[in-house]
């Protein structure tokens, strides 16, 4: 076997172990359970691609792709450092908004039972109070 | 001296693309945010800039070599930064360490 054919058969399997590794990101960004974690894998993405524009340039010998795989990690880096910019801003886990919606449903519920109760004592003018309202955040965040 | 070149550039394949590898698995297996961040920033910084070289090496235009090398650097600068905000984001908000954590350096300074 000679050289050529054993190079030939390292950049398949680069490419196959390249999908792979691909296809294992993929799965972790479409589950992983919260938005950091599916930055990291877009990051981690990014760098995947950067490999195969590196293998695919070896293979057809145009090394212009390189310049290609430049200005993909600039992109991957910018996109990185807006998404967390916007976890910042943001402020808030998954689990605080999760509390957020189910308190605000809970007073919803509440709200709506006061008022079918109201309805139904429609005799007397007195309106009971309207369920507490005003989402209150779940655990403080760290300064 | 031509097939040496060859065959250092299809090892650095290998080896970038098994960096590569490793960083997915470690961002599949790993229990929280923190973790999955060392396997993905480290070892696939590396899986990158190994395939990169790779293409350097098999070219051997100094042209390309150089511009290899200048995105080498390029992604070894920019992904510590990058991971570094991310976590620093994700942590000031609040996202919780896994509970198999033994030591939160960034905690809050609690009794002795």
């Amino acid at each position: 076997m000679g050289v050529q054919a054993i190079f030939d058969h390292a950049v398949t399997l680069t490419l196959a172990i390249l999908c792979l590794s691909f296809l294992v990101t993929v799965y972790r960004i479409i589950k992983g359970p919260t938005l950091p974690d599916r930055i990291l894998g877009l990051d981690m993405l990014v760098a995947i691609a950067i490999g195969f524009i590196a293998v695919i340039g070896i293979k057809t010998g145009y090394t212009l792709y390189i310049d290609v795989a430049i200005a993909l990690g600039l992109v991957g880096f910018l996109a990185t450092v807006a998404f967390a910019r916007f976890v910042l801003s943001r402020g808030k886990t998954e689990d605080d908004i999760l509390t957020e919606v189910r308190q605000a449903a809970t007073d919803a519920r509440k709200a709506a039972k006061a008022k079918a109760k109201a309805d139904a004592r429609a005799a007397t003018k007195t309106r009971p109070a309207s369920g507490k309202t005003g989402a209150a955040t779940g655990k403080g965040s760290q300064p | 001296m031509n097939e040496i070149v060859t065959l250092v550039s299809a090892a650095f394949l290998l080896i970038g693309s098994l960096f590569a590898l490793v960083a997915s698995v470690g961002l599949l297996r790993l229990p929280d945010l923190y973790t999955r961040m060392h396997a993905a920033s480290k070892a696939g910084t590396m899986g990158a800039c190994l395939m990169l070289i790779a293409l350097a090496v098999h070219s051997g235009d100094v042209g390309t070599v150089s511009r290899a090398l200048a995105g080498v650097v390029f992604f070894l600068l920019t992904a510590p930064v990058s991971s570094h905000l991310l976590a620093k984001a994700a942590y000031s908000v609040g996202y919780r360490l896994h509970k198999s954590s033994v030591r939160d350096e960034m905690a809050p300074e609690v009794e002795k």
